[in-house]
């Protein structure tokens, strides 16, 4: 369980959070949603402790995590656009990770093969597309089996087949009772795969509560008009 | 011819007579004759007195007659610190094969541990000279010799030192294949003529390895002057040849390989200066020709200052010196040609062994130091780099008459 | 130190591969290969050389330690969102930029003191130097990590670091002319120790020509210069001097790093 309690962040004059309490519950798949610039990111990376907060603190399962960081090894984290030093490769990355982190389990021979990133792992990252790099940053965030998952719009710079794979991955996951969080653009792949939504507008949380009752509540199908009438709603 | 006659009769009787009537006294310790001034006692001229190896405490030994002290497996003669040792005063005295140790230091009188007073055609021979104020001290003397004697001072201070070789007055007098150290002055020379010094190594001394003044008319040549408090200092002369002397490694504020004040007409040939502060300083020098010198390592290779004029300087290697030349003023009317120089860094399209743009020694940073001496700090900066080769291009410092239009691309050996 | 070994060996790792490290490597060779080449001897060399590091090593190590902090944000960032503490990645790539540039200038310049059998001719100086060198790439490494940190924009740091190199090889020696030329009336040898001290490339430069230009900075000034740095325990002063300038750069740096969002 992941709690957030009043957390701000200011960069400059610039209020990009300003004042969340969310709790993200365990084993479930919670999407963090909102336009461009409403704080998403900055949210997500203030849980990881990428981002320092301006006020407030975050509890990983109970736990304060301001100084600590081996919290994070309960943690995977697949980061929206993927960019690895140019010399080394995807391999090496990986037993470089492996090396730090606790857990010894690591598989990912399936992943690996439906990616088809088994001759790309030994290649210099300078040599790879951005597809390519961001199915080895899948690789990172879930090989380790995690207890918590994060993705930021991870299928942005997928083609099709993996995209399709990739949201698999997740649902997979998701019936281990994993904890997921997830940011998207795309409300299809939302609806598709999470069941509990927040919603962020200037920094700000507008709704927080389950796709279903959502869409209950607004009276859509779609989870995308359900978001268009929040987003209205809020406006006026 | 009558006098031609009268001169080999008077020659033959003198030969004669001494081969007749010299005798050889023997002095030991153990003997009846144990001192030496009880064996002068009893000599006449042309004797010689052979000093057995032993001690002798002796000292104010006063030599009066002509005669040749030889010591056997050298014996020392040590006067413990108390007045002069030997003092000749008569002509053609040879001395050697000695220790001579301890003449007094006195600040009234210049205790020598052999003193020639108006002497000629003495000698002074492969003697050792230890701790002694002034170890030999030549005055108003002639013809005379001083050869393969090793001299070591007391290393004191520089009021409590004297000289290891001092002339004063003299002339003609040969001074070969001597060792000073710890002296004040290594050799000094005050109104010396026509002195001849070859070979002598110089090393350690507190003040000068070499000093003189007003002694026209002398040569240097194949010397060593090593590590001396102020270097070589020659001042106030004319006619000076310096040839194949080594000035090596004579560090320190107010150091020179050599220091020449008011010196003209002169040569200065063939010599090494390395590792010196200042190689060669040069002030009031006029008509000095310095030619075929190596200048390697030292501080400047060449301090010039202003009120030297007509020199002339060629043929000379300067390697690795931090500055070349540095002089006091933009003018400059001393003439340089044909020097090879390590920092030239220009072509010879016609390959005729020199450079065809002329070469300028003297850098903006060295005429900065003239004046302002702590901007030293700043050697090797690149800001000083910078402004050197800005200088170069436009020269707004140095003397643009000081150039080598000549300068050779290859060293010379 | 676990972690910051980890981190170490794979920044090493990352840096020798980089064909900079390698170009760097093979120009002090050359450099010190053609000096002994052309000139044979040991001291010009060791002048020449003293010249070439004095300017080179800062101007490399701050432009390569910034671009190589901003090339590595990418890298820091995955790293952090990864159980290891800012500390012991910080420390790991600091030290992962600066031993390899080290390690490269160390070999390049020691190899053709080996390959033409100099080294022992002047020991002292050559450890002097080899020393002066990694000092100052550790020095300029942590001033470009020190501007890397604070300044995002990667034009923007990569012009202050050129213009803090500007300032420490040239214009601090123009400033300190200045001085002695105004100040030509008073005793200013102790100021200028100290003037020294703040700034690393002067301390290294002097620190050198105490051992080797000696004769040149004799002279009242050197007298007083030689007797301090001279001396051991000048020596020491120095060199801990040069620390200074790799700590205090450091941990400020550190402390910024400890607060970054990435």
């Amino acid at each position: 369980m992941i709690t957030v309690k009043n957390i701000a962040k200011d960069f400059g004059k610039n209020k990009v959070l300003k004042g969340i309490n969310l709790t993200i519950d365990e084993g479930k798949v919670t999407a963090i949603v909102g336009p461009n610039g409403s704080g998403k990111t900055t949210l997500i990376k203030t849980i990881l402790g990428l981002v320092r907060p301006t006020a407030g603190t975050i509890e990983v399962d109970g736990a304060e995590v301001k100084d600590d960081y081996l919290y994070r090894n309960k943690i995977g984290y697949m980061p929206q656009i993927a960019r690895y030093p140019e010399n080394l490769t995807g391999s090496e990355i990986i037993s470089l990770i492996k090396s730090i982190r606790e857990s010894s389990f690591y598989s990912d021979e399936e992943m690996r093969a439906s990616f088809k990133l088994d001759r790309e792992m030994e290649k210099p990252f300078k040599n790879l597309s951005g597809g390519t790099k961001q199915k080895i940053s899948a690789l990172i965030a879930f090989a380790f089996n995690p207890k918590i998952i994060i993705l930021d719009e991870p299928t942005a710079g997928l083609d099709p087949i993996s995209s399709s794979y990739f949201k698999d991955l997740v649902l997979k996951q998701k019936g281990q009772k994993k904890t997921i969080i997830l940011t998207s653009h795309l409300m299809n792949e939302v609806q598709e795969l999470s069941e509990e939504i927040v919603f962020l507008l200037e920094g700000e949380i507008k709704f927080k509560g389950s796709v279903k009752s959502l869409l209950e509540d607004k009276k859509e199908t779609k989870l995308e008009r359900a978001i268009a009438e929040l987003m209205n709603q809020s406006n006026n | 011819m009558i006098n031609q006659i009268k001169l080999i009769f008077i020659l033959s009787f003198i030969l004669f007579s001494s081969l007749t009537f010299s005798k050889e006294i023997i002095v030991s310790s153990t003997g009846s004759i144990n001192s030496i001034l009880k064996a002068i006692s009893q000599s006449n001229d042309y004797d010689t007195i052979l000093i057995k190896q032993g001690e002798y405490a002796e000292g104010n030994i006063i030599v009066n007659k002509k005669l040749t002290f030889i010591g056997e497996s050298y014996p020392i003669i040590d006067a413990k610190g108390i007045g002069e040792i030997f003092t000749v005063t008569s002509n053609e005295v040879h001395i050697s094969g000695l220790v001579i140790k301890n003449s007094g230091v006195s600040f009234l009188e210049e205790n020598a541990g052999i003193r020639l007073e108006e002497v000629k055609g003495c000698s002074i021979t492969n003697n050792r000279f230890i701790n002694n104020f002034f170890a030999i001290y030549l005055a108003k003397s002639a013809d005379c010799i001083i050869n393969g004697n090793y001299i070591e001072g007391v290393k004191k201070r520089e009021a409590n030192s004297g000289n290891g070789i001092h002339l004063w007055y003299c002339r003609d007098i040969t001074i070969e294949n001597n060792k000073i150290l710890d002296h004040r002055d290594g050799i000094y020379f005050e109104f010396v003529r026509k002195g001849k010094i070859l070979n002598n190594h110089s090393e350690n001394n507190l003040r000068y390895g070499l000093h003189f003044m007003f002694s026209d008319s002398c040569e240097y040549a194949r010397n060593t002057f090593v590590n001396n408090g102020a270097g070589v200092a020659v001042m106030y002369t004319k006619n000076v040849l310096m040839t194949d002397n080594h000035f090596s490694k004579n560090w320190g504020p107010a150091s020179y390989g050599i220091l020449l004040k008011d010196i003209s007409d002169s040569k200065i040939e063939k010599n090494i200066f390395d590792e010196n502060s200042i190689g060669l300083y040069m002030e009031g020098c006029n008509r000095v020709t310095i030619e075929k010198n190596n200048f390697t390592k030292n501080g400047w290779a060449l301090k010039l200052m202003a009120n030297s004029m007509g020199n002339y300087f060629y043929d000379n290697n300067f390697i690795a010196n931090s500055f070349d030349i540095s002089t006091n003023s933009r003018q400059n009317f001393n003439t340089f040609e044909k020097n090879y120089w390590a920092e030239y860094n220009g072509y010879d399209i016609d390959k005729d062994g020199f450079g065809d743009i002329p070469f300028r020694p003297v850098t903006m940073f060295s005429m900065m130091i003239e004046s302002h001496p702590t901007s030293l700090v700043l050697l090797h900066s690149l800001f000083i780099d910078i402004l050197n080769i800005a200088e170069s291009i436009i020269p707004a410092i140095t003397p643009e008459a000081l150039t080598d239009p000549k300068p050779r691309m290859r060293m010379l050996n | 130190m676990k972690l910051v070994k980890k981190i170490l060996l794979y920044e090493i790792h990352n840096t020798i591969r980089s064909k900079w490290v390698i170009l760097y490597t093979f120009f002090f060779f050359l450099v010190g290969y053609g000096l002994f080449t052309f000139s044979g001897d040991v001291n010009k060399a060791y002048i020449s050389l003293m010249n070439i590091i004095i300017i080179v090593i800062p101007l490399v190590s701050i432009i390569f330690g910034s671009i190589y902090f901003y090339n590595s944000r990418e890298f820091i960032e995955m790293m952090l969102s990864q159980p290891i503490d800012r500390k012991s990645l910080y420390i790991g790539i600091f030290l992962g930029t600066a031993i390899p540039l080290s390690a490269g200038f160390g070999i390049g310049f020691s190899l053709p003191f080996i390959l033409f059998g100099k080294v022992s001719e002047q020991i002292e100086g050559f450890f002097l130097l080899l020393l002066i060198g990694i000092l100052l790439t550790f020095v300029f490494i942590a001033l470009s990590f020190l501007i890397s940190v604070k300044q995002d924009d990667k034009s923007k740091g990569l012009g202050l670091a050129i213009l803090i190199w500007l300032i420490l090889a040239v214009v601090y020696d123009g400033i300190v002319l200045l001085v002695i030329y105004y100040f030509q009336d008073y005793p200013l040898e102790n100021a200028m120790i100290v003037l020294s001290a703040f700034n690393p490339i002067d301390l290294g430069r002097i620190l050198f020509l105490m051992k080797f230009d000696i004769a040149a900075l004799m002279g009242y000034t050197g007298a007083v210069f030689q007797r301090f740095f001279g001396s051991p325990l000048g020596v020491i002063v120095s060199i801990i001097c040069l620390l200074a300038w790799i700590v205090i750069p450091f941990f400020l740096s550190h402390r910024f790093f400890k607060k970054k969002d990435f």
